[in-house]
């Protein structure tokens, strides 16, 4: 269970939100919605302690995320707006080596690159990729992750309808399993999840819908 | 299909080598990164002699301090742009929220750095060292204070540049920061040569610089980690 308690964050003088309260348990989706620059992206940095917070704390399992860092960061799957694909390195490389760093149920990377489309593309550079097939290859992580808690910064954002769709079933069946999703972005996410949480991030505080 | 219970043991070993192969193969990709250092050295080297003199015995006494100031030029190119890319594409942050620690990965990629960049310039200093007519007895003594040198200089350029990454005018900054340190290396490094072309005995000035590669090699790591999380924030 992830619990965000009181959490306070600035950035360059202005508060973006103050005293935010959430819990997030299994089986649950949280969406995270504001306009441009409310914070949404400071938010989900600050969870994860890539963004350190002014106040506040981050409970995950009981215990504080400071105090029990590699624990929490074994379980926590992170996709953020700069999604760590390098432009040199072919699709298949890119995932073996984000696989050397992180828990993975498998490496399969071949049925993984086969999920999100990406057959026949493995072995080419990123660079020569499309903006969405870039994105495509940063979601192909999904199918190989077994981390609890995924963190996606706007994950439908240059993907076509079908690769939306099959995003949706995929935080479907993680949901089954137990997982936990927090998520942004502009996307009303209502029809495809009955179980919704929303943050709404307007000018000051966060207010829980 | 999901079982969030299996996991497939994470080793920092592996993590490591896989870092070390990641940016042997990058390299190996984008080849110019690989051989503009190495240029560069050379064409600084070899500009000393058409722009002061090619008499032997001038260049025979300007030519260690010619070739190291003409390392510490090359290494500031590779320093320059070390974390740049995986800054901006965001690995720099994967690599934070990896449980393998920061500076274990950042370890990985300065050998690798090093590897890459650096090994050539001390492998092609024989050649420059007869074009600038040194003593063939003081050139081994040249290439180790290179190969003891060159990885202190890129360590110590790498934590500056770990600070200075997130700027969008960082280079000018890196160089203020980072080549007043170099100052002590290159004093060291000079004074070894010159025991060296008098015959003298140079395990002093050795010991010094291997200290200074120690201490380097075992805080740098954990000060660009540092840097590179309050980059990141």
């Amino acid at each position: 269970m992830l619990e965000v308690q009181g959490l306070t964050c600035f950035r360059q003088n202005r508060c973006l939100f103050a005293g935010l309260n959430f819990v997030l348990s299994e089986h649950q989706i949280c969406q995270i919605e504001g306009p441009n620059g409310a914070g949404k992206s400071t938010l989900l940095r600050a969870i994860l302690g890539l963004f350190r917070a002014d106040e506040g704390q981050i409970i995950w399992s009981g215990k504080s995320t400071t105090q029990q860092a590699e624990l929490f960061l074994q379980q926590v799957f992170f996709l953020g707006h700069k999604f760590a694909i390098n432009s040199d390195l072919t699709p298949w490389q890119n995932l073996e080596f984000w696989s050397a760093l992180n828990p993975t149920q498998n490496d399969d990377f071949a049925s993984a690159l086969t999920k999100v489309g990406l057959t026949g593309l493995e072995h080419i550079p990123c660079h020569s990729l499309s903006a969405g097939q870039h994105r495509r290859v940063a979601l192909a992580r999904l199918w190989l992750t077994n981390t609890k808690l995924w963190v996606l910064d706007e994950p439908f954002t240059a993907i076509d309808k079908s690769g939306v769709q099959l995003l949706q079933q995929r935080f479907n069946s993680h949901l089954t399993s137990g997982g936990m999703i927090l998520l942004t972005s502009h996307q009303d996410l209502s029809q495809e999840f009955a179980q919704l949480h929303t943050i709404k991030l307007t000018d000051n505080t966060g207010e829980i819908i | 299909m999901n079982n969030l219970s299996t996991s497939k043991p994470l080793s920092y070993w592996s993590a490591f080598k896989s870092i070390f192969i990641r940016e042997i193969k990058l390299a190996w990709q984008k080849p110019t990164q690989l051989v503009q250092p190495v240029v560069f050295f050379l064409i600084v080297v070899t500009l000393f002699p058409l722009g002061i003199s090619p008499a032997p015995k001038t260049l025979q006494m300007i030519g260690p301090g010619v070739i190291w100031i003409a390392a510490i030029l090359a290494i500031m190119l590779v320093v320059e742009r070390l974390f740049r890319q995986d800054y901006q594409e965001g690995t720099i942050e994967a690599w934070l929220l990896s449980t393998v620690p920061m500076s274990l990965l950042v370890g990985a990629k300065l050998l690798a750095a090093w590897f890459i960049s650096c090994s050539v310039l001390v492998l092609i200093t024989p050649v420059l060292a007869l074009l600038m007519n040194i003593e063939t007895h003081v050139i081994p003594a040249l290439m180790l204070s290179l190969l003891v040198g060159t990885p202190i200089l890129l360590f110590v350029g790498a934590i500056g540049n770990a600070l200075t990454v997130g700027l969008n005018q960082g280079g000018v900054l890196l160089s203020l920061l980072v080549l007043p340190l170099y100052i002590p290396v290159l004093i060291f490094a000079t004074s070894l040569i010159e025991a060296a072309t008098l015959n003298m005995s140079y395990t002093g000035q050795m010991s010094i610089l291997i200290s200074m590669l120690l201490v380097s090699c075992f805080f740098a790591p954990v000060a660009i980690a540092a840097a590179l999380k309050n980059t990141v924030n």
